[in-house]
């Protein structure tokens, strides 16, 4: 399968992911510059990383949202494209539209980095297949504007339609309803703030990251 | 002034000599250099280059006595960065340096600023930056400026890493009065490069292009140099005005366009612009080239309208860089830099007059050669006394409880869990973190291999302070068995050294004192010093008079090479029924120790001896156990003693210890050259090849000492109780 990575100035994880997509496809990632204003032809899965697109100035994701390449993401997802946003990506996705809600600075206003239990919220979706449904697993976070908030009349329905994706399993950064990822109502879009693709093998502490690319790929043929 | 003829017509009087910190004589020495008064332009240049900071003059006598060699060693002191051979084609690149004026002023653009001043001196040489590492000193955790100090510094580092990407894994930290008015903040990165992409200083190539790339130049920082080289007093924090103002975001575009031009052969050399910006930058240059220099300065581009030449030479404005390139490449550079959304400018070229000369509006405004700016700076042999031994201990305390004092040391200010610090780095970012913080050494992975480098940042200025020598050498000695206790071959270090007013003969004692303890130590575990940055007059004079210099601090940043990262040892207990043994002989060596300070409140005694010839062995022997999977898990033992090591390895396995009975002395000395490890029991150590004793066996969820148990949860709550009973959260 063909995957891409968007890279956004302030981008940081980008190198990360492709590693990870790498390791799951069996082929390196296409990298595409925000500036382009085409994807290549083919691909299944587009990844917007973690890191601090045009160093978070005046929102995280907000001036990357405009970034000419999100037109053609936007344009992808609709017709049905895997788009993974991780970090500053799902900060992006929220900017973007392409997700409900807003991430907030961190309930406690410090920086977090550190290992996090989350509760898989629902394993029907291509990006949980990898899991069972409320299995724990570990995955690290590293964030400063991480505290999900939407109001209650969307976290109601994102929570009735089966939406919510990751939860953590103890009150991390302030998150609505202990929210760590969300999928769009098509399911094909999902944002998390944790970082599967630094838990993917061994000598990063475990492996519950890879379960998530490998069931992506798996789910995608 | 705003108007350059004024700038360069204004006549120079003793008072503005004094407000650029030279000394008279030292400007009798520019007016010879010269044959003529100089103008302010000039005079300002001179004042940074000849500033303790730029020019090491009371430094530069001692540190040559340093070794700086070694068949590892690819580029010693001298550039922006050590670099040092790791194999296959590839060196680690890296260097430590203090920003602890800024930070006292400012504490988050302080420390900020000097994580992204280190980072430019690694990637200047080629090498994209993989790790930071710091080293802390703030005041009594009581001092009213403590709280804000520690969290703007903790913040301000996290806040230059987390954005630009480069993992923080891991430092030191201490507390101790002499810091209450001049914290240390030393800032440490490691790169890596192939050894044949390596760019250096020199210019070279009459008529090749000077290029400026990066942000445009403001008017924050102007002196920054300066005030690093004076004393404070009680007005310091009116200087903040001097404190630069970092932006991460542009230091990562800048990494990211200078290491895509560095894949091509344009560049003839490259120098980033960090203390006394466009002046060191240019000066270091032409003279590591042996050249002369001239640029046009209507070109330099600027973030505020009418700057002068003046303000434009001494700004110290951040993210930076100044170039040589081939001649014909400007546009293909330019592409990069534009692509990148970062300024470009050709500002001038390189000249055989040996002469720096700068032009404004027509006009020469500088004109100064090159030779007695730099190479001829002055240099000088400060008197210094020896620090007088101190008195042997003859009073012992006794301890009552041990387990009461250990519950009372773990929750010390030196010792400490530092998990609310770390956790505010991005430590894993780059995804090749293969030891996080809480260990002996950071590791991170060479990316796409199975090696790793190993990082630590030692220095015991409590040591230091009682006895320079043995202190200087206790700092490489800490260094060595921490790289050595993940199993890591130590390679290199490099050097941050801390200092008070050089002006006083016992505090230039210090110095002189640590540098030979260093020098020793250097030498005899083959750790040599390749990079490394000198900042004296860390000292606060109070309304009374009554000066406070900083305990004497080298800090030492040190790099190790694991071949095989899947050998890598751990401080961690890994399994109930395995054996812990002590490698390593104990004296009954207290003075200095943290036990004294912490639980009888005396610092006195000579700090514990330094055997360089068992620390290498004892390295040696521990490095080949890691290799052959004979140990199970290790940790050195330093800060606190036996006890407390023993602790740390049973919190962080969650896994209790049973031991055999001690005193206080055997389980709170600081004795050196010692290393706990474990074993299986079906797979001893060798009593003929491993100077060990045998002291406890792994189990349960106590520390059972004496027939008393302290739970792991209670000494769990007293580590963690520190940060969160100091700030709050």
């Amino acid at each position: 399968m063909k995957s891409a990575v968007i890279v956004f100035p302030g981008s940081n994880c980008d190198r990360d992911m492709a590693v990870a997509l790498e390791q799951a496809t069996g082929a390196k990632p296409h990298m595409v510059w925000h500036r382009e204003t085409e994807l290549p032809d083919g691909i299944g899965l587009i990844a917007l990383p973690g890191g601090f697109s045009y160093g978070d100035y005046l929102r995280s994701g907000a001036i990357g949202a405009n970034s000419p390449i999100m037109r053609e993401v936007k344009a992808a997802a609709d017709r049905g494209v895997a788009v993974l946003g991780v970090c500053n990506g799902f900060q992006l996705l929220t900017e973007a539209g392409l997700l409900p809600g807003a991430l907030l600075r961190n309930a406690g206003i410090d920086f977090i980095c550190r290992d996090v239990a989350l509760k898989v919220a629902s394993s029907q979706t291509a990006f949980t297949s990898g899991y069972q449904s409320d299995e724990t697993i570990t995955i690290p976070v590293a964030h400063h504007d991480g505290n999900y908030f939407a109001d209650n009349d969307t976290l109601d329905r994102i929570e009735g339609e089966g939406h919510v994706a990751f939860r953590y399993d103890e009150s991390v950064n302030g998150s609505a309803r202990n929210i760590a990822g969300i999928v769009n109502a098509a399911g094909n879009v999902l944002g998390m703030m944790p970082h599967p693709e630094r838990m993917i093998e061994p000598a990063h502490g475990g492996s519950d990251g890879k379960r998530l690319f490998d069931g992506l790929v798996q789910a995608l043929g | 002034m705003s108007d350059t003829a004024s700038e360069s017509q204004q006549s120079i009087t003793p008072e503005i000599v004094a407000e650029h910190g030279l000394a008279p004589d030292e400007y009798d020495r520019i007016l010879s250099a010269l044959g003529r008064e100089p103008n302010i332009v000039e005079l300002g240049i001179f004042s940074v280059m000849w500033s303790e900071h730029c020019s090491y003059k009371s430094s530069r006598r001692h540190l040559k006595k340093l070794p700086t060699e070694g068949p590892q060693v690819i580029c010693g002191p001298g550039e922006n960065a050590g670099v040092v051979d790791i194999g296959d084609g590839q060196a680690a690149i890296f260097k430590m340096e203090s920003h602890n004026h800024p930070s006292f002023i400012e504490p988050y653009q302080g420390a900020a600023t000097g994580v992204g001043g280190i980072l430019r001196d690694v990637f200047t040489m080629g090498a994209r930056p993989v790790a930071n590492m710091n080293a802390l000193r703030f005041g009594r955790p009581d001092h009213p400026k403590t709280r804000h100090l520690v969290s703007g510094v903790v913040a301000g580092i996290g806040g230059y890493g987390n954005c630009v990407g480069v993992p923080t894994v891991g430092g030191e930290v201490n507390f101790h009065s002499a810091y209450d008015t001049n914290i240390l903040v030393n800032a440490m990165t490691v790169g890596i490069a192939d050894t044949d992409k390596i760019f250096y200083s020199a210019a070279s190539g009459v008529g090749n292009p000077i290029v400026y790339v990066g942000s445009k130049t403001g008017r924050d920082g102007i002196h920054g140099a300066t005030m690093a080289s004076a004393e404070f007093d009680e007005d310091s924090e009116d200087k903040r005005p001097t404190v630069q103002v970092g932006d991460p975001f542009t230091e990562k575009l800048l990494i990211e366009a200078c290491l895509e031009l560095m894949a091509s052969d344009a560049i003839v050399a490259i120098q980033d612009m960090g203390a006394a910006g466009l002046t060191s930058s240019s000066v270091e240059m032409a003279t590591n080239g042996e050249v002369g220099i001239i640029l046009d300065m209507d070109k330099v581009p600027c973030r505020e309208e009418g700057m002068t030449p003046y303000e434009m030479m001494l700004s110290e404005s951040q993210e930076r860089m100044l170039m040589v390139l081939e001649p014909g490449r400007e546009d293909m550079a330019r592409a990069i830099f534009e692509k990148w959304e970062l300024d470009f400018a050709v500002i001038g070229e390189v000249t055989d007059t040996r002469h720096m000369i700068l032009t404004f509006e027509g006009e020469t405004v500088c004109d100064i050669p090159l030779g007695p700016l730099a190479a001829d700076a002055p240099n000088y042999d400060r008197p210094h006394v020896p620090t007088p031994k101190a008195a042997p201990l003859t009073d012992i305390p006794e301890s009552t409880d041990i387990g009461a004092d250990l519950l009372t040391l773990m929750a010390s200010p030196d010792l400490a869990s530092r998990r609310w610090i770390w956790e505010q780095y991005d430590h894993m970012v780059m995804a090749d973190t293969i030891q996080r913080p809480g260990g002996d050494a950071a590791v991170v992975r060479v990316h796409g291999t199975s090696k790793g480098l190993a990082i630590s940042t030692d220095c015991t200025p409590r040591y230091c302070k009682a006895d320079p020598v043995e202190g200087g050498k206790q700092a490489i000695a800490e260094c060595y068995r921490n790289l050595s206790a993940v199993g890591a071959k130590p390679l290199a270090t490099t050097d941050c050294m801390n200092f008070g007013n050089p002006e006083k003969p016992e505090i230039m004692g210090q110095f002189v004192g640590c540098i030979e303890g260093m020098t020793e130590a250097c030498a005899a575990l083959d750790m040599p010093i390749v990079s490394g940055n000198v900042s004296l007059y860390n000292e606060t004079t109070d309304s009374d008079g009554k000066a406070t210099p900083v305990l004497p601090t080298p800090a030492i940043g040190g790099i190790g090479l694991l071949h095989d990262i899947e050998k890598m040892a751990t401080v961690a207990f890994k399994a109930e029924g395995e054996c812990l043994a002590v490698i390593g002989a104990s004296y009954p060596d207290i003075g200095q120790s943290l036990w004294l300070r912490e639980i009888h409140g005396r610092e006195d005694g000579p700090p514990p001896r330094v055997d360089l010839k068992d620390e290498k062995l004892h390295g040696d022997i521990v490095r080949r156990l890691i290799d052959e999977g004979a140990v199970t898990a290790v940790h050195d033992i330093s800060d606190g003693g036996l006890l407390v090591a023993v602790t740390e390895m049973a919190l962080a396995g969650n896994i209790g210890i049973e031991l055999d009975a001690m005193d206080a002395a055997f389980a709170f000395n600081e004795c050196q050259a010692r290393y706990l490890v474990t074993y299986r029991t079906d797979a001893p150590l060798d009593r003929n090849a491993v100077p060990f004793e045998k002291i406890g066996t792994v189990g349960g969820d106590a520390v059972r000492v004496n027939g008393a148990d302290i739970p792991l949860a209670d000494l769990r709550a007293a580590n963690e109780s520190f940060f969160e009973n100091l700030m709050g959260r």
